[in-house]
């Protein structure tokens, strides 16, 4: 008995230096520039101005609260992560099924579609913005000059549109990954079953594909969210923003705020709103998932 | 009879034929701009911007030549090998004792401290950028490849932690057990137990987190300037209007992405796992 309680003992010291570094770390990773940034956000802080200093109670909050801009950012944010959710789930989740389905040549082609998720964000930004979307030299140029229509200058009249394009197109495959792996745990004789008692392709998949596909779908859309939701190099590389704030979402809000207008305490209040925002997300995504896991 | 069976046949045939049709279709549409990045990469400037875009023409390297010729490219290459190697033996060095004690050594927090890591991922980056400005400002951290490994590493070891744990937690413990009766130390249990068994898993693992630092831009893009700048913030420096040579941008591009296009491409089978932690299979 008495080695059994030692052992626990020895256990839980084990447990606890075993976890020690990653704990820490990342632990003083998330409180140390939290703790920063809530300061900050409460200070009078413009790297341009070093004489203004001292504490600005809700100043800070108070102008980027009460400034379009934060509210514009906010929207194109939600549009943003919403609209390349939306169609990375229904579109992955049709590319899934279909790849899935035996044709010639079916290795090949789900390495083609998976692909983009691979491809570095800038450079898939830049080959977008320059090689496919661009209004004179683009691909999408010419196939509408080859069905006479006039070229679209996508970033001109579409800006957060092609935003978008291109996001969904490096998240569509790694939604097409993850769901195609979670229709290969399909059950082959449950579908059989249904065929049988007279189920239609349609009947199939939305009574046993897609149930089948739920916890998959909400994995999917836990790791886009996370990442989604904070945007920059697309946006970084092609529009900066613009036009106007078009396509400025709110991680290059506080990025225009931070280190092109180096007001740290208005940056500071923003990147508060951010995480309170990501927090909102996060609360209820992680619930949704921790119940996935332990069923 | 005979004939009913290859009709059948012959509708099998052709369902598949449909089947083929579509699924390259779209196979091709999402891999053109990557198809075609790389063709570009064979052209000369004027051939990389002709209308109607040529698909026929006598391939170059000049692309490639110039690129290598403007000497910088292998500065920013090494940084990005040295960042991201960096920062993946950090992270899998500092996440497999704590993955193996939550896999081996579960508690009744184990799957609240999971969960915490995880939610460490959802603090945006742009809400910490200015505090880890100005701490990289005081140490001297801007600029410096250690100071992007440091910021990789803690990005990418929740990920990291969750992986290894989905793998380790597929081994039977009374391995592990066997191991420890005939006096191996925690150490050597993971050395000489753990790690040999679940090595596809961590190197997959790895790998993932070496694609994340690979193409990770927010980071790189604020906190270097040109010592230390990756392939991601070299690839952003042509988006300024001089710097758009579509030849030479695009052979640029195609060295920046053909190692890690590679590395997933072998790896999508086992990334699935872990990038789902398991949840699906």
């Amino acid at each position: 008995m008495s080695t059994r309680a030692s052992g626990r003992t020895v256990g839980g010291l084990r447990t606890l230096s075993l976890q020690a570094p990653a704990v820490g770390l990342l632990l003083m990773w998330m409180l140390i520039p939290l703790a920063m940034t809530l300061w900050f956000s409460f200070q009078r802080y413009n790297l341009l101005m070093p004489s203004v200093t001292g504490f600005a109670g809700v100043d800070n909050y108070y102008y980027l609260l009460t400034d379009p801009s934060l509210w514009t950012a906010m929207g194109n944010t939600l549009l943003l992560v919403g609209w390349v959710l939306v169609a990375t789930v229904v579109g992955g989740t049709l590319l899934a099924v279909l790849l899935q389905q035996e044709f010639f040549g079916r290795g090949v082609a789900r390495l083609f579609v998976i692909a983009p998720f691979f491809i570095m964000p800038t450079v898939s930004a830049l080959v977008w913005k320059n090689m496919m979307m661009h209004p004179v030299n683009g691909i999408f140029a010419w196939i509408a000059s080859l069905f006479g229509l006039p070229a679209i200058d996508w970033f001109a009249s579409l800006p957060l549109t092609s935003v978008i394009i291109i996001v969904t197109w490096q998240w569509l495959p790694f939604a097409v990954l993850i769901l195609l792996t979670a229709i290969q745990s399909l059950d082959d004789d449950q579908v059989e079953a249904a065929r049988m008692d007279g189920a239609g392709p349609l009947a199939i998949f939305f009574y046993i594909t897609l149930p089948h596909l739920k916890r998959a779908i909400s994995v999917v859309v836990m790791i886009e969210m996370i990442f989604l939701l904070t945007i920059f190099a697309e946006i970084f590389v092609t529009t900066s923003g613009g036009p106007g704030l078009a396509t400025t979402n709110l991680a290059y809000l506080i990025y225009i705020r931070a280190l092109l207008d180096f007001d740290v305490g208005g940056a500071s209040a923003g990147g508060v709103i951010a995480i309170i925002l990501a927090n909102i997300v996060a609360f209820f995504l992680v619930r949704t998932v921790a119940k996935n896991l332990e069923n | 009879m005979a004939v009913n069976a290859s009709r059948a046949r012959r509708s099998v045939l052709n369902r598949k034929l449909v089947l083929t049709l579509v699924a390259w279709t779209i196979a091709l549409m999402m891999f053109f701009p990557i198809f075609w990045m790389f063709l570009t990469s064979f052209k000369t400037e004027a051939e990389a911007i002709s209308t109607p875009p040529s698909l026929f023409f006598t391939p170059s390297i000049d692309g490639y030549i110039e690129i290598q010729a403007r000497a910088d490219y292998f500065k920013y290459a090494l940084n990005s090998v040295v960042i991201s190697l960096g920062a993946t033996l950090l992270a899998l060095l500092i996440a497999i004792p704590s993955a193996y004690s939550m896999a081996f050594l579960p508690t009744k927090r184990t799957q609240t401290t999971l969960l915490w890591m995880l939610s460490t991922k959802m603090l945006p980056s742009v809400g910490v950028l200015l505090p880890v400005y100005l701490i990289f400002r005081d140490l001297g951290l801007l600029d410096s490849r250690t100071g992007l490994i440091i910021i990789y590493m803690l990005m990418n070891l929740p990920i990291v932690v969750w992986m290894l744990y989905t793998f380790f937690k597929d081994i039977p413990k009374d391995i592990l057990e066997a191991g420890r009766m005939d006096g191996a130390s925690t150490l050597q249990e993971i050395f000489y137990l753990l790690l040999p068994l679940t090595l596809p898993g961590i190197a997959s693992t790895g790998l993932l987190c070496v694609i994340l630092s690979w193409n990770e831009a927010f980071w790189s893009l604020n906190l270097t300037t040109s010592n230390a700048a990756p392939l991601t913030a070299y690839i952003a420096s042509f988006s300024s209007p001089e710097g758009l040579f579509w030849a030479k941008l695009s052979a640029a591009s195609t060295l920046a992405v053909a190692p890690i296009l590679i590395f997933g491409w072998m790896t999508q089978k086992q990334m699935v796992r872990g990038l789902t932690f398991g949840a699906v299979k």
